[in-house]
């Protein structure tokens, strides 16, 4: 919908986590067109592991048809540490990009220091139940690891629990910038209504005092570099970070 | 001497099935506003409804200039109006009321 949309010197924005019950196909393709709408340029969805390819090729043809470019996401779960090594050993080369679910300290942990991992995600409300510290950040600043805030939960809640929230992800965003862990703000929504335009997503992280810079870069900057990394990672040229085939067989005489 | 009230306007979209009325319309924003600043936050805003469209489901609001971050940050919030699911976008802003709608007149498809 804007004129210049197709404009290099315009800032994108990218949303990794919209998460459309992707069963109902007609919310999907909503979702997917509202994005688009709002000026999202990338988005991502979590694929269920057991159809990862088909859902992946049916998201990727409606967001072309919205002029959206997508990328596959897989939300790990893991219950303890152990199982999530042999997830990352498993799952790491189908997707592109990796967000663990951190629902224990021990998983939290292991998620951090992992170079695989590129998303860390703290899905309680809880704060006993979330385990983003000083330990977290130090382990995650060493690895690639992005701290993932959804914004839907800030929509859904009212009253002490978003007071709650909102406390501890301004405890959270403090710890991260001081240990130069990167900041990835999403949505997380389930329906179009919960969707919200990049500029509103940078003004609604001002709430747990992220500043207007760091803000829009988690919107945009942040997000994309993530895709951007894996997608090279994951090309067949790609040998190690910096070194790439650019030609072979009879093309290198 | 005193510094002169600068203002900025902002051009609303409301996301709804339902026709939202002016009052439903800015008793949501106020709503939104006092759950995330109080009423001392409120007060410094300069809220005012300066037009509304309730065919196209469009409005423009006025405010602060120097809250209009947090103005942002409260419609962003809204997720009902008078008990019916929608949610409020914010179209463009500006200084003055001729530049908004030359802009909205340029967002149109």
């Amino acid at each position: 919908m804007p004129r210049d949309r197709d404009n290099p010197m315009k800032r994108r924005f990218a949303d990794l986590h919209l998460q459309p019950n992707l069963s109902d196909v007609e919310q999907t393709k909503s979702i997917i067109a509202k994005a688009s709408e709002l000026g999202y340029r990338l988005v991502a969805v979590p694929l269920p592991i057991a159809a990862m390819d088909s859902f992946a090729k049916k998201l990727a043809a409606a967001c072309q048809e919205n002029r959206l470019d997508f990328a596959s996401r897989l939300d790990l779960k893991p219950k303890t540490s152990k199982e999530l090594l042999q997830q990352l050993r498993k799952f790491r080369r189908k997707a592109e990009v990796i967000a663990v679910v951190c629902e224990s300290k021990e998983v939290a942990r292991q998620a951090a220091k992992d170079h695989r991992v590129d998303l860390l995600n703290f899905p309680a409300i809880d704060p006993h139940r979330r385990f983003f510290d000083k330990a977290e950040a130090e382990l995650a600043s060493s690895s690639v690891a992005a701290l993932e805030i959804d914004i839907k939960p800030l929509l859904t809640l009212k009253g002490p629990a978003r007071i709650r929230l909102l406390a501890a992800l301004r405890r959270e965003t403090a710890i991260a910038k001081d240990y130069n862990v990167p900041i990835v703000v999403s949505s997380g929504a389930t329906s179009p209504l919960h969707m919200r335009k990049p500029l509103e997503m940078a003004a609604l992280a001002s709430l747990f005092d992220l500043d207007k810079p760091t803000a829009l870069s988690a919107v945009s900057k942040t997000p994309l570099t993530i895709v951007k990394r894996n997608r090279e990672k994951l090309s067949p040229n790609f040998v190690a970070p910096g070194i790439r085939i650019i030609r072979k067989g009879s093309d290198c005489q | 001497m005193k510094a002169k009230i600068r203002r900025r306007y902002l051009a609303l979209e409301i996301d709804s099935k339902e026709k939202i009325g002016q009052k439903e319309l800015m008793d949501a924003i106020w709503d939104a506003v006092l759950r995330l600043y109080g009423e001392y936050g409120a007060s410094k805003t300069g809220l005012a409804l300066i037009e509304h469209d309730a065919e196209k489901n469009l409005a423009i609001i006025r405010a602060a200039h120097t809250e209009t971050e947090k103005i942002r940050a409260a419609i962003a919030t809204i997720t009902e109006v008078a008990a019916k699911p929608a949610a409020v976008h914010i179209l463009t802003a500006s200084g003055t009321l001729k530049k908004l709608r030359k802009k909205l007149e340029t967002l149109k498809p």
